[in-house]
């Protein structure tokens, strides 16, 4: 069978779509012999633009209500709120990966089984976009005029049941596929480290007992079934290394 | 138009481990060798030290560790009734990238096949009667005793830490009483074993059963290689598997090789350059270079008397296709090679939750863990049980990174306020213990080329069409029994089932252990090459890596593909350079 051989032209976008990170590391070819290449005092910093936003208003108050109920605020402790979980999301989506940079995007789109994965057009931002649009106006008809934000606790669980069994059909867009990624970036942003706007004052981490970014554990080895209390880390560090 | 550039002795496709064990062989017989490799440079100190390296969201969630889906992935379906649909992100499996492969993102558990799984074909077959219709298993053509000093080199280069269970053929307290016989003890002693480890122990001795330490690549004390390069000792940081490592303790090869080999004058390493096809002269049984193209666009042909392909399993079956060597495997006919014997590995579990005891999981580290392989190859009567083969049953503690381990019991729901109690309650005192078990061939698992979807150069993506096998079902069924057993008794509260039923959905992970395409064998109507990884079709093409294997074995490849390499490259060094030709009369 014959092979196309690439244009430049499409070469170069498909390289532009593949760039790993927002902090682009260099892509360009290099030629390495007679030395290990290393440069003192280079490191590739995180992706990380907590500041960044992408939704609008009623999307926030949407993504507020939605990982409210994912990752409550009750008795057992500080939930999504208190984490941030929601900023972290808006920045996530304003960035590579609500782009789907990263991921492999191009067509022809098809419904897949759930073994195939994710198969929307959409690329996160987008999949956010279109089914909050549709959430939200199917909240409205069903619910004398109400956004999914302005539901009840229990009705708003109820729809969420609904969307986690496939039992919910949208406009346009799936709402399962929805809620398996909102349900993905809830959990992330619950627990992932605070340098990206989530786990804010690492509540996620003091809430489960993990001590976050720390390195070594060798003292600790012989704990024999015994609790280790240690006070998270961050990849920025922790508060007690700056007393006030 | 390609433009030409002066030859070399040697290239190599990819930089992972296979290409770097081979650089450093190759080299040494005075050829000039060039690796080409599609990523980026990658150094501990730059890409992955203590400061950056333990950051969950960036490395697995956010995949920056592993390949990129926008230029190269494939399409998946379980069978041929279905319509192929691309892997638009990863799950199941972790395709490395970058200087060093997977090579710096595995966990270091580093074992070797038993005897048995390389004459897996003929050994059941004698003891338990022929393979079931479709069950395409096939003898390696290489034994274990033939590899014996290629996996010792390995665990030396690697500084393994274990106990050996069988030297020369004296069984060894403490040590794996089924392995093959092995000529020397491991160069480092074992892990530092945790609570969760005590627990496995003690269950497995009361089930009759003989533990040992799971066979590490993570550093249990500072070691020096042969080649010179030091590593040092592991920290059990939890951030293993699916991180590079900052300590320099887990072997890879920027730890044990590339100190080395980047300095010698006759190497050469080219990044982002990703190798588009082989190509070969106008007999196509000569391979004259490969082609190849950089970050900017520009397309290169780089002449070679000798072609290595060490792309991971899945790049390297897909460059075959591509390519136009050998034939592709199409399971109407049966006709065809390339793509035949894909394989995978049958994982399930059972999590612990205990109610007063602390486990802590996160001072852990990838290949930390206490193991049986009772249940494993044919190292237990398979008579009456409708399968063959089987896999090792371990409690590994590597971590407990929580948004991707925070187990809850049965029962619980997955969001909402008692899912957050249950995770709370369960992230410091839970363990696992896992079945890690072989994949059968099958004729009717396969890769072939995608009819429909490209990739970022335009060329077609190769297809996975793959389910769970009869075989495996109830392969994993049995494990999975035992592995229940060993649980209940390490004293828990309660424990949960994770099973594997059918079909194999490819989002979850399960293993980055990937096999078969471009199997090896006796002769060249059942292997793409033979018992040298030389191409029957093409002698001055050698292929390194899993895509050999014919079938998957109950144990992690690394070991197994590393030997295999040496076992390669000695063929390569003592035979094919004297005497450039088929090694292997067909």
């Amino acid at each position: 069978m014959a092979i196309n051989q690439p244009t430049r032209r499409r070469f170069l976008f498909g390289m532009m779509t593949a760039t790993t990170a927002m902090t682009v590391p260099s892509v360009l070819a290099r030629s390495i012999s007679d030395e290990v290449p290393w440069t003192a005092g280079r490191a590739e910093l995180p992706p990380a633009y907590p500041e960044q936003r992408f939704f609008t208003q009623a999307e926030r108050r949407c993504v507020d209500a939605i990982t409210a109920r994912l990752i409550p605020s009750d008795e057992s402790g500080p939930g999504a709120r208190e984490a941030g979980v929601l900023d972290f999301i808006d920045s996530q989506m304003a960035g590579f990966y609500g782009r789907g940079e990263r991921w492999y995007t191009q067509g022809p789109f098809q419904d897949g089984f759930d073994g195939q994965g994710y198969q929307s057009e959409y690329p996160p931002a987008g999949l956010y976009r279109a089914a909050i649009e549709a959430l939200d106006a199917h909240c409205r008809d069903a619910y004398g005029d109400r956004p999914f934000a302005d539901l009840s606790d229990s009705e708003q669980d109820e729809m969420l049941k609904r969307m986690e069994d496939g039992e919910l059909e949208l406009d346009g867009v799936s709402a399962q596929a929805f809620f398996n990624l909102i349900l993905d970036n809830a959990i992330e942003g619950f627990f992932c480290d605070p340098i990206y706007g989530g786990n804010r004052d690492m509540v996620g981490w003091k809430l489960v007992g993990f001590p976050g970014a720390r390195y070594d554990y060798r003292d600790f080895l012989d704990h024999n079934g015994a609790r280790i209390e240690l006070e998270p880390v961050s990849l920025k560090g922790r508060p007690g290394w700056n007393p006030a | 138009m390609a433009q030409k550039l002066p030859p070399v002795d040697v290239v190599l496709v990819g930089f992972g481990w296979t290409a770097a064990i081979l650089a450093q062989e190759l080299t040494e017989e005075g050829l000039e060798v060039l690796a080409l490799e599609r990523g980026a440079w990658r150094d501990t100190p730059t890409d992955f030290p203590p400061t950056l390296a333990p950051d969950e969201l960036r490395w697995y969630w956010r995949k920056e560790m592993f390949a990129n889906n926008s230029r190269n992935t494939l399409t998946f379906r379980n069978n041929r009734g279905q319509v192929a649909l691309p892997m638009r992100r990863w799950g199941s499996f972790l395709p490395g990238e970058g200087v060093g492969g997977a090579g710096v993102h595995w966990n270091g558990q580093t074992w070797r096949f038993l005897p048995s799984d390389f004459i897996a074909a003929s050994h059941n077959a004698e003891r338990y009667g022929p393979l079931p219709v479709g069950m395409t298993v096939q003898d390696y053509g290489v034994t274990y005793d033939e590899l014996e000093p290629h996996f010792d080199r390995f665990d030396k280069l690697c500084g393994i830490g274990g106990k050996a269970g069988n030297i020369g053929g004296r069984i060894q307290e403490g040590g794996n009483p089924f392995e093959g016989q092995r000529s020397s003890e491991y160069p480092n002693p074992p892990m530092h074993m945790t609570f969760s480890q005590h627990q496995f122990e003690r269950a497995t001795r009361e089930l009759g059963l003989s533990p040992f330490p799971g066979p590490s690549a993570n550093m249990t004390q500072p070691y020096t290689n042969p080649l010179g390069c030091q590593l040092g000792p592991c920290s059990y940081c939890g951030f293993c598997e699916k991180y590079g490592c900052g300590n320099y303790s887990k072997a890879s090869p920027q730890t044990t090789i590339l100190p080395v080999l980047m300095t010698k004058p006759n190497f050469k390493l080219k990044t982002h350059n990703e190798v588009l096809r082989v190509k070969l002269d106008k007999s196509g049984r000569r391979a004259t270079g490969v082609i190849h193209v950089d970050t900017q666009g520009n397309e290169y042909e780089q002449p070679a008397d000798l072609v290595i392909l060490c792309a991971y399993q899945l790049w390297n079956t897909h460059l075959m296709m591509l390519s136009g060597i050998g034939e592709i495997y199409d399971p109407a006919t049966g006709e065809g090679l390339v793509g035949k014997n894909y394989c995978y590995q049958v994982m399930s579990s059972a999590d612990v939750f205990y109610e007063d005891k602390y486990t802590n999981e996160f001072a852990g580290a990838g290949a930390l863990g206490m193991c049986v392989d009772d249940f494993n190859g044919d190292n237990f009567d398979h008579a009456g049980l409708d399968f063959i083969g089987g896999g090792y049953i371990a409690n590994w503690t590597t971590n407990a990174r929580p948004i991707e381990t925070h187990p809850t019991p049965e029962g619980t729901p997955n969001w909402g306020s008692a899912w957050k109690k249950a995770v709370k309650e369960n992230f410091l005192k839970s363990t696992s213990v896992g079945a890690h078990g072989a994949s059968m061939a099958y004729a009717t698992n396969y890769l072939d080329l995608d009819p429909t979807y490209t990739d970022a150069y335009g060329r077609p993506l190769m297809r996975m069409t793959y389910d769970f096998t009869p075989n495996d079902l109830k392969m994993s069924a049995f494990l999975t029994e035992r592995v229940k057993q060993i649980a209940e008794r390490m004293g828990g509260r309660e424990i949960k089932l994770n099973t594997r039923d059918g079909p194999y959905d490819s989002m979850p992970y399960q293993t980055t252990h990937n096999t078969g395409g471009t199997i090896m064998g006796t002769n060249p109507s059942n292997s793409v090459v033979n018992r040298y990884l030389q191409s029957w079709d093409v002698p001055n093409l050698f292929v390194m890596g899993a895509g050999v294997f014919p079938q998957n074995a109950g144990y992690n490849p690394t070991g197994t593909v590393a030997a295999l390499t040496y076992w390669a490259a000695d063929a390569i060094r003592t035979q094919y350079l004297r005497s450039p030709g088929p090694l292997v009369q067909a």
